[in-house]
């Protein structure tokens, strides 16, 4: 017998020519690759970030949870979506209706819901553990929750909201992060591919500063307003004191209660949110970065989650007659059967019965008491009763 | 705090500060045993104004005369110290002040290998397949036989009496898998004579569930038979043999995606990997049952022992790539998020391939996880529909029953419907105990188990026969074809990681490096180098396990928690910080070198003009 070896080498850098195949379900498998590649996505993630404190900054806190409200809506699980708010708004001493925070007046829509998981919250919305959030630079013992764990075909929606500036974003009230070192940032996540495509998305005075220092691709970004100009906010309520949302998320949240999973609505669409007219600042959008065009990018694209399916065909006949299941390992095990150990018990609480009881000879009290009374006793009536007692 | 005369003794500053005090807390003071008389007892306040001008107050210099200017008048030998000692002093802080500085200002980095990494960006991956040919008899002609150099001589006969075709082609494989040995990664060709019965008609090789393919060919007829005339002629045939088995172009394309031009990969090869999961070091599996009508349906599932047969074995084959964690669940009253629809042609009801979508989202919200692990999670959800909605049939683009039942998303797991209506008739008393057939259960998720790791539904290509895996779930060389892209995905990504760390690391001068960070790289990079020989030698297991090591050192070295670039000092910042501490006292050093400089030149230029 002969023994030549084959050597199949490739390089790296160089181009090849694809060979075509020409098999006969090439169609059926050209269906479902078009419905595949309309977009490269497989999961959707959410990183919601409210970077203010203080209850005079209800409106921050509102417009993330707004935000979240929509997304969840939409379809992102819990697991998927990192909430950071850096005050707690519902339970502060000072709201009126506690539990709640609105964002119409009026108290028409309250966004905090029954189900809103935190992640971050208070003081741990800090410069560092965003960039860690991000970048995944995580000490080992954190959970899973406080972690975004996308991977090379995620989508991830960033919402930042608070007060800002030129070329930066102030996190409770104690420190900043600039513009450059969130590009830095998602530099580094595009290195390590953690996500297919982001849409960025801030609210605060000044907001289009943030973006200008992008230059990973397949990023898009949005902003409130430009750079010299204020994010106003909108309604206050005069129940509970404070603003309650700013405008440009006011009507962001507007236009995504329009949206649901199987929406079409485009990119393009959510430009066009908050005119100058509404919002009194200009709000601006970059797109130079992504690769797609933006008319052919769904809203549910980042703001949902809708999976693809493919069909299962092919299916492993394991039904095999006559042969028995072997154990792969290990011996079977008897099947005990198990029950919960009472956990409430009911009998004990109710009384329904009274319960035996062991007699016991009585104890010192007891006998002390007695042995107290038969001497009053006898001391107010005198001696000469003892006689008739024993 | 007061306005202090500059001439004013120091006793005199405890009074006034008792003095300021009471003015300030308005508090009439105790009296204390204390040196000096507290002046509430003796005299008004305004009187102690007056003390000012009686104590004596020490003059240090003459009064100066009006319109004279103030100068101190030096000596000579006083002018001479005040120069050497301003000298000593600059070059103290020059000589012995600056390096201090720079010392103490400096970030640990340790030293990592920037010749090696920067060998790695321009990375050459060889991957070599050991081939072992075996010729039949009657596939050389006598002559042929004669020129070949005959390693290996064998004499077996196999005989049996084989009723259909199919199982004697299984037999035939398994008998000669067990000739040869095969190591992970090797392939061993059969050639049969062209008359053979073994193989049906109009096919020409087989390909076994073990590393071995039979292929059918006629080597006799070729002319000037030395031992490369044949196996030339062979190569064409062998070659798409190989590629079926071992790895082909767009395998190799897929599995380099990372750092590869977008673009350059098939939009098949595309498809496949988005729908398996990135090499990781392990996997979560999740096994659930859902039953949304408990007072109907209570359901038996023996899960322990199906997984115990059927995918245990899978995942133990899978054990060199990656870590399994395997559980199951139940879950009650767990609804599909999608009201399906009755059609009466079928008389059950309907999920369309575009409702299917949107069924995985509300039922993940109650999935729950491993919260320990930041693993990736496959999720095999088993749906029993409740009574009012059954039987439940998922229907697929072109409105056709689909046989499984069942549908998959990419990178998250699967979903099975089982219908269980045909148990019980109409009038049985609730619930009724179902026993789940988990055979037919677990061919189907073994099947999108497949998928989700990473074996390809690859097509056939004309004239091959592929053996089905059957039950062991894998055959040996679908193992090795996810060994080969698993291992140049492995390295590609490993290579990539440790090129953009050292790249981030060189730009960003404020950041520390560890030494764990530096010896996480060096293994990485020293495992990478290893992988990469053993590729070329055709080692794979090794090359795999080398492999791992690389990728796992190099995201730990990547992520790890203390290389956070938090120290952007843009350089305006910088200077903000140094001038208020080191100007102050740099300036007058300064100057007075300068002054001492200008006195020098001046005195050289007295001394030239006295000469001349």
């Amino acid at each position: 017998t002969a023994r030549p070896c084959m050597l199949i080498s490739s390089s790296v850098a160089l181009d090849f020519v694809l060979i075509g195949r020409t098999s006969a379900f090439l169609l059926l498998h050209q269906a479902r690759a078009e419905r595949f590649f309309r977009s490269d996505h497989t999961n959707n993630w959410a990183v919601l970030v409210c970077t203010s404190r203080f209850w005079f900054n209800y409106r921050h806190v509102a417009n993330t949870l707004s935000v979240y409200r929509s997304v969840k809506r939409l379809g992102i699980p819990d697991s998927h979506i990192v909430l950071m708010l850096a005050d707690d708004m519902a339970c502060n001493h000072r709201n009126p209706k506690p539990a709640t925070v609105f964002s119409h007046k009026n108290m028409e829509l309250n966004v905090y819901g029954d189900d809103v998981e935190v992640d971050y919250r208070g003081y741990e919305v800090t410069v560092e553990n965003f960039l860690r959030v991000l970048t995944g630079r995580l000490p080992p013992s954190t959970p899973r929750s406080k972690r975004l764990l996308s991977d090379d075909h995620s989508n991830i929606l960033i919402y930042l909201t608070g007060h800002g500036g030129n070329g930066f974003l102030k996190f409770q009230d104690s420190e900043e992060i600039s513009n450059v070192e969130l590009a830095d940032a998602f530099e580094q996540m595009w290195q390590k591919r953690r996500y297919n495509e982001l849409l960025f998305i801030i609210d605060t005075c000044q907001g289009a500063s943030m973006y200008e220092r992008f230059y990973s691709p397949n990023l898009m970004a949005l902003a409130s307003s430009q750079v010299g100009e204020d994010s106003l906010s909108h309604q206050p309520d005069l129940a509970i004191g404070v603003h309650l949302m700013d405008r440009y998320t006011f009507y962001l949240l507007e236009f995504l209660e329009d949206i649901h999973p199987a929406s079409q609505a485009n990119m393009n669409d959510l430009f066009k949110v908050c005119p100058k007219s509404q919002c009194v600042s200009t709000p601006g959008h970059r797109t130079d970065l992504f690769q797609r065009d933006p008319g052919s990018v769904l809203i549910t694209d980042f703001f949902g989650s809708v999976r693809k399916v493919e069909i299962t065909m092919e299916t492993i006949n394991l039904t095999v007659p006559g042969i028995p299941l072997e154990r792969f390992g290990g011996e079977p095990h008897t099947e005990t059967a198990l029950a919960y150990v009472d956990q409430l018990p009911v009998a004990q609480i109710i009384h329904q019965k009274p319960k035996q009881k062991d007699w016991h000879p009585p104890d010192g009290f007891i006998l002390g008491l007695w042995t107290l009374i038969l001497l009053v006793f006898f001391r107010t009536y005198g001696i000469k009763h003892l006689k008739h007692i024993f | 705090m007061t306005a202090r005369h500059p001439r004013t003794p120091a006793p005199l500053l405890v009074i006034g500060q008792r003095f300021l005090t009471q003015l300030l807390i308005g508090q009439r003071p105790r009296r204390t045993g204390s040196l000096w008389p507290s002046f509430h007892s003796r005299w008004p306040r305004w009187k102690w104004v007056s003390f000012l001008f009686i104590l004596p107050r020490r003059r240090r210099s003459p009064r100066p005369q009006s319109g004279m200017k103030v100068r101190p008048v030096l000596s000579d030998p006083e002018k001479q110290r005040g120069r050497s000692a301003a000298v000593a002093i600059a070059a103290l802080v020059i000589a012995a002040g600056i390096p201090l500085w720079w010392k103490t200002t400096e970030t640990y980095r340790a030293w990592l290998p920037a010749a090696r990494i920067g060998e790695l960006e321009a990375l050459q991956l060889e991957l070599r397949v050991e081939v072992e040919v075996v010729f039949a008899r009657g596939t050389l002609s006598p002559e042929q036989q004669k020129k070949v150099p005959a390693s290996r001589m064998r004499e077996q006969t196999y005989e049996s009496c084989c009723k259909s075709k199919s199982l004697c082609l299984v037999e035939a494989d398994h008998a000669l898998h067990t000739l040869t040995e095969t190591s992970c990664g090797s392939v061993v060709i059969y050639i049969i004579p062209e008359a053979s019965a073994l193989l049906p008609q109009d096919m020409r090789v087989y390909v076994g569930r073990s590393r071995t393919a039979l292929l059918r060919s006629q080597v006799a007829s070729v002319v000037g038979a030395g031992l490369p005339e044949v196996l030339a002629a062979l190569d064409p045939q062998m070659e798409q043999v190989l590629q079926t088995m071992s790895f082909n172009h767009q395998d190799v394309t897929a599995a380099l995606t990372d750092r590869l031009r977008p673009g350059l990969s098939t939009r098949d090869s595309l498809a496949d990997s988005m729908r398996a999961f990135k090499s990781s070091p392990g996997y979560e599996i999740t096994f659930s049952l859902l039953n949304p009508d408990p007072k109907h349906h209570q359901l038996h599932w023996d899960v322990e022992a199906a997984l115990d047969a059927y995918i245990y074995p899978l995942l133990h084959k899978m054990a060199p790539v990656a870590n399994f964690s395997v559980d199951s669940q139940i879950l009650y009253y767990a609804v599909l998020g999608v009201n399906p629809r009755y059609d009466a042609s079928a008389s059950a009801y309907t999920l369309s391939a575009d409702s299917l979508a949107h069924v995985i989202n509300p039922v993940e919200a109650r999935l729950g996880s491993n919260a320990a692990s930041s693993n990736p999670v496959l999720n095999f959800l088993l749906y029993v529909p409740d009574s009012l909605h059954s039987p439940l049939i998922i229907r697929n683009d072109q409105k056709q029953e689909v046989a499984s039942n069942a549908f998959h998303s990419p990178r998250w797991g699967g979903i099975m419907v089982y219908n269980v209506d045909g148990a019980y008739g109409n009038d049985t008393q609730f619930p009724v105990d179902i026993a789940i057939d988990m055979s037919r259960v677990m061919g189907v998720f073994l099947s999108q188990l497949r998928l989700m790791l990473g074996f390809q539904q690859t097509g056939a290509p004309p004239g091959f026969v592929l053996e089905a895996a059957g039950r062991e779930g894998v055959a040996e060389w679908e193992l090795d074809r996810l060994l080969w892209s698993r291992s140049v995905e492995n390295v590609a990504t490993a290579s990539a990681s440790i090129t953009s760390l050292a790249q981030l690391l060189d730009q960003i001068a404020n950041i520390v490096i560890n030494d764990n960070i530096a010896q996480q790289v060096a293994s990485a990079v020293t495992a990478l180098q290893a992988a990469v020989a053993e590729l070329e030698a055709g080692n794979l297991a090794l090359a795999l396990e080398h492999s791992r090591e690389a990728i796992s050192a190099s995201e730990r070295a990547f992520f790890d928690p203390s290389l956070l670039h938090l120290l952007y000092f843009p350089d305006d910042q910088k200077f903000a910080i140094y001038i208020p501490l080191f100007l102050p006292m740099c300036v007058p050093i300064l100057l007075s070198l300068l002054k001492i400089f200008r006195e020098v030149q001046q005195h050289r230029a007295e001394k030239r003009a006295k000469r001349d």
